[in-house]
């Protein structure tokens, strides 16, 4: 290796040791807020808990809101997912598989929606989904976010599929396989890490979004970020149970990508892209 | 095969036009309408676009939209290149580094909010003290300069890890011998990277810029929670500035309003992909 390049080298090290402490600082302060009294938050500036404090987790866990918000976020996530995969499937094998009237100009009117600022709906929603009965409840949120997840899905499964040859389809029709059990047994096993990204980013969208599911709920379905932002702008913020909560709502993030981690790289580098 | 087609379509856009179709209708009919409540809804044709288009807060909230937008892509874009290229290749570092680049694009858009809240706090924070340790100035509550500069600084830490793992992708997938060959032929670093990394990543480049574009024009949650759109307007983006009208009831408007941002980002993105597109095709060494 020539000098200049052995340099290059150093250069980048340090410059990727700086660029990955300054991503881990702002997680860092935290987790640090989050185990520390209220009172050691506002009057000293700390690196770490010196009275170090759970106080803020078991008050999160002992509040019914809080607890509550939490399994409002689950549900109206696993509601979603499981919505947007069952239409996203079927609709992203079509794609990938037949030529139609207008499916080039379905499948660009479908990644619009994904373009549409939530804002746009906030007023549209409340209307329809109050006339409906829907409102405040998790099957509003549940819904509402199809409209963000079905595009994504649809464009990611599109992807995969279209990586699998139709061969494969033609030899099991030939080899006698109706459709549902070509489906199930031969093209789903293929394309599983397609449908473990498609959730992945389908769940991750939904337990993040804020606005509809602010727009959306009021008491009943309220979601945990809605929670979160509730204390905020009041007198005397609890620093140290938002800083709490906000730990809490990465744990199912990271659970789902410890499911879908070996899928992951494989679905950026595939997903269309 | 042709109708058979459609039955597999048919379940996803019945969803969809319940969730989008009929959605913008309600909109576009309450955009040529004033609205007032206790009162039926008058019909005034183009009037709330001409009002909307005529508003210099709405005037005021686009043209700080399109420099963050401006400023997040550059920043981004050339940030998560950079890192990509440095990261390493193989080894046992690199799991750790992808870990660490995915923990950002999992937090909740709020607790990003109350992360950099906790972090940039006057009282609390960290930067703050960095700034008073160093005989500076620092209040994102006070400051107009200081909020649009903290907005952007927590757009970059979210989201360049997107940009990074993309391009990492991108890279894995170059083949050795494209390196071995400009080797040979004496390329040196620079040129190495213009005529055989670059163009190989023209579509990860694509699809990060598209998805960077679209939903950093659609900020929300940030503002909202660390600065309130604050001081002033300093942070009043689209979003805040539309969500903010229909908040107040004021429909018309706000209808017209989003109908109008949504066409921006229509035209922009399609713009965008159009743009590239040429670029990367008449920079592409054959």
């Amino acid at each position: 290796m020539s000098p200049k390049k052995k340099k290059n080298k150093k250069y980048s090290k340090i410059f990727l040791i700086l660029y990955f402490f300054l991503l881990t600082v702002p997680i860092y302060w935290m987790l640090n807020t989050s185990f520390k009294f209220d009172t050691e938050i506002l009057s000293q500036f700390t690196l770490f808990p010196h009275k170090f404090t759970t106080k803020n987790y078991v008050e999160i866990f002992n509040s019914s809101v809080w607890m509550g918000s939490f399994l409002h976020s689950l549900e109206y996530v696993f509601l979603n997912v499981l919505i947007t995969l069952s239409v996203s499937i079927p609709a992203a094998y079509a794609f990938s598989r037949w030529k139609f009237k207008g499916d080039h100009h379905l499948f660009f009117w479908l990644l619009t929606n994904r373009m549409a600022p939530a804002v746009i709906f906030m007023i549209p929603f409340t209307q329809i989904y109050s006339s409906l009965g829907l409102f405040d409840t998790i099957w509003a949120v549940a819904l509402a976010h199809l409209l963000f997840n079905i595009p994504l899905a649809v464009w990611i499964l599109e992807g995969f599929m279209s990586g699998i040859p139709k061969e494969l389809d033609e030899t099991a029709f030939i080899d006698g396989y109706s459709f549902l059990q070509f489906f199930t047994r031969i093209f789903f096993p293929q394309i599983k890490a397609g449908i473990g990204v498609a959730a992945f980013l389908c769940f991750t969208f939904s337990w993040v979004e804020l606005i509809l599911a602010k727009t959306l709920t009021i008491i009943n379905a309220k979601p945990v970020v809605v929670t979160l932002t509730v204390g905020i702008g009041a007198e005397g913020i609890k620093w140290g149970l938002l800083g709490a909560a906000g730990v809490l709502t990465l744990i199912p993030g990271a659970v789902v990508v410890y499911f879908v981690r070996n899928n992951l790289a494989k679905g950026f580098a595939m997903g269309r892209v | 095969m042709k109708n058979r087609a459609w039955y597999f379509v048919i379940p996803m856009l019945i969803l969809m036009s319940i969730g989008a179709f009929l959605p913008i209708m309600v909109v576009v009919n309450y955009s040529q309408h004033y609205i007032f409540a206790g009162s039926a809804p008058t019909f005034v044709g183009l009037e709330n676009f001409v009002e909307v288009l005529h508003d210099s807060q709405f005037r005021g909230a686009v043209s700080r939209q399109f420099l963050f937008t401006f400023m997040v892509l550059v920043i981004e874009i050339s940030l998560g290149l950079m890192v990509a290229l440095a990261l390493p290749k193989k080894g046992f570092w690199v799991a750790p580094c992808l870990v660490l680049l995915g923990i950002p694009l999992l937090i909740p858009y709020n607790v990003v909010g109350i992360i950099w809240r906790l972090f940039t706090q006057s009282d609390i924070g960290v930067i703050p003290k960095i700034f008073e340790v160093l005989g500076g100035y620092y209040n994102v509550t006070l400051d107009s300069f200081d909020a649009a500069s903290t907005i952007l600084l927590l757009d970059v830490w979210h989201w360049t890890p997107l940009v990074v793992l993309l391009v990492y992708a991108g890279l894995q997938a170059i083949p050795d011998a494209y390196y071995q060959a400009a080797a040979i032929d004496g390329a040196n670093s620079w040129r190495t990277f213009r005529f055989v990394t670059l163009p190989k990543l023209r579509s990860v480049l694509t699809l990060g810029i598209l998805l960077r574009l679209m939903d950093s024009f659609k900020i929300y949650s940030e503002p909202l929670l660390l600065t309130g759109g604050g001081p002033g307007t300093a942070t009043t983006y689209l979003s805040l500035f539309v969500a903010r009208k229909a908040e107040s009831y004021e429909l018309g408007y706000a209808s017209a309003a989003s109908l109008i941002y949504f066409f921006i980002v229509l035209v922009m993105s399609y713009a965008a992909f159009q743009i590239i597109t040429r670029i990367g095709k008449g920079g592409k060494v054959e």
